[in-house]
Protein backbone atom coordinates (compact mmCIF):
# COMPACT_ATOMS: atom_id res chain seq x y z
CA UNK A 1 0.00 0.00 0.00
CA UNK A 2 1.68 3.16 -1.22
CA UNK A 3 0.28 6.72 -1.09
CA UNK A 4 1.12 9.12 -3.91
CA UNK A 5 1.03 12.82 -3.05
CA UNK A 6 0.70 15.10 -6.07
CA UNK A 7 2.89 18.20 -6.23
CA UNK A 8 1.44 21.06 -8.23
CA UNK A 9 3.30 24.36 -8.64
CA UNK A 10 2.15 26.18 -5.50
CA UNK A 11 1.25 23.12 -3.43
CA UNK A 12 2.54 23.67 0.10
CA UNK A 13 1.08 20.90 2.26
CA UNK A 14 2.46 17.90 0.38
CA UNK A 15 5.28 17.39 2.88
CA UNK A 16 2.78 17.38 5.76
CA UNK A 17 0.94 14.51 4.08
CA UNK A 18 4.15 12.59 3.48
CA UNK A 19 5.27 13.10 7.08
CA UNK A 20 1.84 12.05 8.40
CA UNK A 21 1.78 8.89 6.25
CA UNK A 22 5.30 7.95 7.36
CA UNK A 23 4.41 8.62 11.00
CA UNK A 24 1.62 6.07 10.64
CA UNK A 25 4.08 3.63 9.09
CA UNK A 26 2.76 3.84 5.53
CA UNK A 27 4.76 3.92 2.33
CA UNK A 28 4.44 7.21 0.46
CA UNK A 29 5.99 9.11 -2.43
CA UNK A 30 5.56 12.27 -4.46
CA UNK A 31 3.87 12.49 -7.84
CA UNK A 32 4.85 15.35 -10.17
CA UNK A 33 1.98 17.32 -11.74
CA UNK A 34 3.45 16.62 -15.18
CA UNK A 35 3.46 12.85 -14.67
CA UNK A 36 1.04 10.73 -16.65
CA UNK A 37 1.63 7.44 -14.91
CA UNK A 38 0.41 6.51 -11.42
CA UNK A 39 1.74 2.95 -11.54
CA UNK A 40 2.90 1.78 -8.14
CA UNK A 41 0.52 3.98 -6.17
CA UNK A 42 -2.55 2.59 -4.39
CA UNK A 43 -4.05 5.87 -3.15
CA UNK A 44 -3.62 9.42 -4.42
CA UNK A 45 -3.66 12.57 -2.30
CA UNK A 46 -4.13 16.07 -3.75
CA UNK A 47 -2.62 18.26 -1.02
CA UNK A 48 -3.36 21.76 0.19
CA UNK A 49 -1.71 24.89 -1.06
CA UNK A 50 -2.19 27.53 -3.72
CA UNK A 51 -1.77 25.61 -6.96
CA UNK A 52 -0.98 27.97 -9.84
CA UNK A 53 -1.33 30.91 -7.47
CA UNK A 54 -5.11 30.30 -7.21
CA UNK A 55 -5.38 32.33 -10.43
CA UNK A 56 -8.75 32.44 -12.21
CA UNK A 57 -10.32 30.32 -9.44
CA UNK A 58 -8.83 28.00 -6.83
CA UNK A 59 -7.98 24.71 -8.53
CA UNK A 60 -9.11 25.92 -11.96
CA UNK A 61 -5.71 25.62 -13.60
CA UNK A 62 -4.43 22.60 -11.66
CA UNK A 63 -7.30 20.47 -12.94
CA UNK A 64 -5.76 20.69 -16.43
CA UNK A 65 -2.35 19.45 -15.25
CA UNK A 66 -1.28 16.34 -17.18
CA UNK A 67 -1.49 14.21 -14.03
CA UNK A 68 -5.17 15.01 -13.50
CA UNK A 69 -6.37 13.01 -16.53
CA UNK A 70 -4.66 10.02 -14.94
CA UNK A 71 -6.13 10.81 -11.49
CA UNK A 72 -9.60 10.80 -13.11
CA UNK A 73 -8.94 7.36 -14.68
CA UNK A 74 -7.50 6.09 -11.38
CA UNK A 75 -10.67 7.18 -9.55
CA UNK A 76 -12.93 5.68 -12.24
CA UNK A 77 -11.22 2.33 -11.68
CA UNK A 78 -12.13 2.70 -7.99
CA UNK A 79 -8.74 3.95 -6.80
CA UNK A 80 -8.96 6.00 -3.61
CA UNK A 81 -8.39 9.75 -4.03
CA UNK A 82 -8.22 12.27 -1.19
CA UNK A 83 -8.36 16.02 -1.84
CA UNK A 84 -7.41 18.21 1.11
CA UNK A 85 -8.24 21.93 1.04
CA UNK A 86 -6.81 23.08 -2.32
CA UNK A 87 -7.04 19.40 -3.30
CA UNK A 88 -10.80 19.52 -2.60
CA UNK A 89 -11.06 22.71 -4.66
CA UNK A 90 -9.28 20.92 -7.53
CA UNK A 91 -11.68 17.94 -7.27
CA UNK A 92 -14.72 20.24 -7.61
CA UNK A 93 -13.16 22.13 -10.53
CA UNK A 94 -12.42 18.79 -12.20
CA UNK A 95 -16.08 17.78 -11.62
CA UNK A 96 -14.89 14.72 -9.73
CA UNK A 97 -17.03 16.05 -6.88
CA UNK A 98 -20.12 18.27 -7.25
CA UNK A 99 -20.48 21.89 -6.14
CA UNK A 100 -17.98 24.73 -6.01
CA UNK A 101 -16.11 26.95 -3.57
CA UNK A 102 -16.82 30.61 -2.88
CA UNK A 103 -14.83 33.11 -0.83
CA UNK A 104 -15.35 32.71 2.92
CA UNK A 105 -18.46 34.57 4.09
CA UNK A 106 -16.52 37.14 6.12
CA UNK A 107 -13.85 37.54 3.39
CA UNK A 108 -11.24 36.50 5.95
CA UNK A 109 -8.64 33.78 5.59
CA UNK A 110 -9.52 31.40 8.43
CA UNK A 111 -6.87 29.42 10.28
CA UNK A 112 -8.22 27.58 13.32
CA UNK A 113 -8.94 24.13 14.68
CA UNK A 114 -12.65 23.39 14.40
CA UNK A 115 -15.03 20.67 15.54
CA UNK A 116 -16.47 18.51 12.77
CA UNK A 117 -19.17 15.88 12.91
CA UNK A 118 -18.65 12.65 11.00
CA UNK A 119 -21.89 12.03 9.09
CA UNK A 120 -23.26 8.63 8.08
CA UNK A 121 -21.69 8.17 4.65
CA UNK A 122 -20.37 5.71 2.09
CA UNK A 123 -16.93 7.32 2.28
CA UNK A 124 -14.12 4.76 2.16
CA UNK A 125 -11.77 7.16 3.95
CA UNK A 126 -13.80 7.19 7.18
CA UNK A 127 -12.84 4.88 10.02
CA UNK A 128 -14.86 6.23 12.95
CA UNK A 129 -18.59 5.83 13.68
CA UNK A 130 -21.11 8.40 12.42
CA UNK A 131 -21.73 11.04 15.06
CA UNK A 132 -18.12 11.17 16.18
CA UNK A 133 -16.88 14.74 16.67
CA UNK A 134 -13.29 15.30 15.50
CA UNK A 135 -11.16 18.42 15.83
CA UNK A 136 -9.13 19.29 12.74
CA UNK A 137 -7.55 22.57 11.59
CA UNK A 138 -8.92 24.53 8.66
CA UNK A 139 -6.71 26.96 6.80
CA UNK A 140 -8.32 28.62 3.79
CA UNK A 141 -9.83 31.65 2.10
CA UNK A 142 -12.19 29.81 -0.28
CA UNK A 143 -13.95 27.11 1.71
CA UNK A 144 -17.47 28.41 1.43
CA UNK A 145 -18.89 25.33 -0.27
CA UNK A 146 -21.93 25.87 -2.43
CA UNK A 147 -24.18 23.40 -4.19
CA UNK A 148 -27.70 23.58 -5.59
CA UNK A 149 -30.57 22.15 -3.52
CA UNK A 150 -31.22 19.30 -5.95
CA UNK A 151 -27.61 18.12 -5.84
CA UNK A 152 -27.53 18.44 -2.06
CA UNK A 153 -30.62 16.20 -1.81
CA UNK A 154 -28.82 13.66 -4.01
CA UNK A 155 -25.69 13.89 -1.86
CA UNK A 156 -27.73 13.37 1.31
CA UNK A 157 -29.65 10.43 -0.12
CA UNK A 158 -26.48 8.78 -1.38
CA UNK A 159 -24.57 9.17 1.89
CA UNK A 160 -22.06 11.50 0.23
CA UNK A 161 -21.97 14.23 2.90
CA UNK A 162 -19.03 13.06 5.00
CA UNK A 163 -18.16 15.90 7.39
CA UNK A 164 -20.06 18.89 8.73
CA UNK A 165 -18.86 21.85 10.75
CA UNK A 166 -20.55 21.67 14.15
CA UNK A 167 -20.47 22.96 17.71
CA UNK A 168 -18.08 21.29 20.19
CA UNK A 169 -20.90 19.00 21.40
CA UNK A 170 -21.70 17.83 17.87
CA UNK A 171 -24.89 19.86 17.40
CA UNK A 172 -25.29 22.41 14.63
CA UNK A 173 -26.07 26.03 15.47
CA UNK A 174 -29.41 27.28 14.06
CA UNK A 175 -27.61 29.97 12.05
CA UNK A 176 -25.00 27.50 10.82
CA UNK A 177 -21.78 26.26 12.42
CA UNK A 178 -19.49 26.73 9.42
CA UNK A 179 -16.98 29.52 10.12
CA UNK A 180 -16.64 30.05 6.36
CA UNK A 181 -20.38 30.12 5.58
CA UNK A 182 -20.37 26.75 3.79
CA UNK A 183 -23.82 25.69 2.62
CA UNK A 184 -25.51 23.34 5.08
CA UNK A 185 -22.28 23.33 7.16
CA UNK A 186 -20.63 21.01 4.63
CA UNK A 187 -16.90 20.47 5.23
CA UNK A 188 -16.32 17.28 3.24
CA UNK A 189 -18.09 15.19 0.61
CA UNK A 190 -17.40 12.05 -1.39
CA UNK A 191 -18.46 10.63 -4.75
CA UNK A 192 -21.14 7.95 -5.14
CA UNK A 193 -18.71 5.07 -4.72
CA UNK A 194 -17.07 6.70 -1.71
CA UNK A 195 -13.52 6.36 -3.06
CA UNK A 196 -13.08 10.07 -3.90
CA UNK A 197 -13.15 12.27 -0.80
CA UNK A 198 -12.67 16.02 -0.62
CA UNK A 199 -12.51 18.04 2.59
CA UNK A 200 -11.45 21.54 3.58
CA UNK A 201 -9.92 20.60 6.97
CA UNK A 202 -6.35 19.24 7.12
CA UNK A 203 -6.34 15.75 8.72
CA UNK A 204 -2.61 15.36 7.97
CA UNK A 205 -1.88 18.09 10.53
CA UNK A 206 -3.42 16.14 13.41
CA UNK A 207 -1.66 12.81 13.03
CA UNK A 208 1.43 13.23 15.21
CA UNK A 209 0.27 13.79 18.84
CA UNK A 210 3.13 16.25 19.27
CA UNK A 211 1.36 18.48 16.76
CA UNK A 212 -2.08 19.25 18.16
CA UNK A 213 -3.84 15.91 18.26
CA UNK A 214 -4.50 12.65 16.53
CA UNK A 215 -7.99 13.10 15.09
CA UNK A 216 -6.63 12.94 11.55
CA UNK A 217 -5.13 9.47 11.89
CA UNK A 218 -8.34 7.51 11.31
CA UNK A 219 -8.82 8.77 7.74
CA UNK A 220 -5.47 7.42 6.55
CA UNK A 221 -5.79 4.22 8.55
CA UNK A 222 -9.31 3.60 7.24
CA UNK A 223 -8.28 3.59 3.59
CA UNK A 224 -5.24 1.39 4.28
CA UNK A 225 -7.40 -1.14 6.14
CA UNK A 226 -10.01 -1.08 3.41
CA UNK A 227 -7.41 -1.61 0.68
CA UNK A 228 -5.89 -4.47 2.66
CA UNK A 229 -9.32 -6.10 2.99
CA UNK A 230 -10.12 -5.95 -0.75
CA UNK B 1 -7.07 40.51 -34.62
CA UNK B 2 -10.33 40.47 -32.71
CA UNK B 3 -10.93 41.86 -29.26
CA UNK B 4 -13.28 40.38 -26.72
CA UNK B 5 -14.36 41.57 -23.32
CA UNK B 6 -15.66 38.91 -20.96
CA UNK B 7 -17.68 39.68 -17.84
CA UNK B 8 -17.90 36.82 -15.33
CA UNK B 9 -20.52 37.09 -12.59
CA UNK B 10 -22.11 34.74 -10.09
CA UNK B 11 -25.28 33.04 -11.21
CA UNK B 12 -28.55 34.23 -9.72
CA UNK B 13 -28.99 32.74 -6.26
CA UNK B 14 -25.28 32.20 -5.63
CA UNK B 15 -24.12 34.19 -2.62
CA UNK B 16 -21.43 36.72 -3.55
CA UNK B 17 -19.35 37.41 -0.40
CA UNK B 18 -17.34 40.38 -1.80
CA UNK B 19 -20.53 41.93 -3.25
CA UNK B 20 -22.42 41.53 0.03
CA UNK B 21 -19.54 43.09 1.94
CA UNK B 22 -19.34 46.04 -0.46
CA UNK B 23 -23.12 46.55 -0.12
CA UNK B 24 -22.82 46.71 3.67
CA UNK B 25 -19.86 49.09 3.44
CA UNK B 26 -21.73 51.41 1.06
CA UNK B 27 -24.72 51.40 3.39
CA UNK B 28 -22.52 52.34 6.35
CA UNK B 29 -21.09 55.20 4.25
CA UNK B 30 -24.61 56.58 3.94
CA UNK B 31 -25.49 55.28 0.46
CA UNK B 32 -28.78 53.82 1.62
CA UNK B 33 -30.10 53.78 -1.97
CA UNK B 34 -27.84 50.85 -2.88
CA UNK B 35 -30.04 47.74 -3.00
CA UNK B 36 -27.42 45.21 -4.01
CA UNK B 37 -23.86 44.92 -5.23
CA UNK B 38 -22.50 42.13 -7.40
CA UNK B 39 -18.78 41.84 -7.93
CA UNK B 40 -17.40 39.87 -10.84
CA UNK B 41 -14.39 39.57 -13.10
CA UNK B 42 -13.38 41.37 -16.24
CA UNK B 43 -11.27 39.50 -18.77
CA UNK B 44 -9.97 40.90 -22.04
CA UNK B 45 -8.83 38.69 -24.90
CA UNK B 46 -7.00 39.44 -28.12
CA UNK B 47 -7.63 36.63 -30.56
CA UNK B 48 -6.19 35.95 -33.99
CA UNK B 49 -8.91 36.02 -36.67
CA UNK B 50 -10.39 32.63 -37.46
CA UNK B 51 -13.59 31.05 -38.77
CA UNK B 52 -15.03 29.76 -35.48
CA UNK B 53 -13.55 32.44 -33.27
CA UNK B 54 -16.59 33.19 -31.11
CA UNK B 55 -17.38 29.50 -30.63
CA UNK B 56 -13.85 28.96 -29.40
CA UNK B 57 -14.03 31.97 -27.05
CA UNK B 58 -17.24 30.49 -25.59
CA UNK B 59 -15.45 27.19 -25.17
CA UNK B 60 -12.61 28.97 -23.33
CA UNK B 61 -15.17 30.47 -20.96
CA UNK B 62 -16.90 27.13 -20.32
CA UNK B 63 -13.66 25.26 -19.80
CA UNK B 64 -11.48 27.65 -17.85
CA UNK B 65 -12.39 31.32 -17.57
CA UNK B 66 -15.73 30.75 -15.81
CA UNK B 67 -17.08 27.90 -13.71
CA UNK B 68 -20.52 27.08 -15.13
CA UNK B 69 -21.53 25.54 -11.79
CA UNK B 70 -21.61 28.97 -10.11
CA UNK B 71 -20.89 31.60 -12.76
CA UNK B 72 -22.44 33.17 -15.84
CA UNK B 73 -20.45 35.05 -18.43
CA UNK B 74 -21.15 37.63 -21.08
CA UNK B 75 -18.92 38.08 -24.12
CA UNK B 76 -18.77 41.47 -25.79
CA UNK B 77 -17.04 41.76 -29.12
CA UNK B 78 -15.19 45.07 -29.24
CA UNK B 79 -14.38 47.04 -32.40
CA UNK B 80 -10.76 47.60 -31.59
CA UNK B 81 -8.50 47.67 -28.55
CA UNK B 82 -10.96 48.13 -25.70
CA UNK B 83 -8.73 50.11 -23.41
CA UNK B 84 -5.17 51.22 -23.07
CA UNK B 85 -2.54 48.86 -21.70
Amino acid sequence: MRFGVVRFPGSNCEQDVVIAARYLGFDVGYVWHGDTDLAGFDAIVLPGGFSYGDYIRTGAVARFSPVMAEVVRFAERGGPVLGICNGFQILTEAHMLPGAMLRNRGLKFICETVPLRVEPSVCQWVGVPAGTVVRIPINHNEGNYTVDAETLARLEAGGQVVLRYCEPDGTRAPGGSAPNGAFDDIAGICNERGNVFGLMPHPERVVDPEANGTDGQSFFRAIVERMAAV
Amino acid sequence: MAHYEIFVTYKRGIFDPPGATAARALDSLGYAEVESVKIGKYIRLEVADGPDELTRVREMCDKLLANPVIEDYRIVEAEGPVSAG
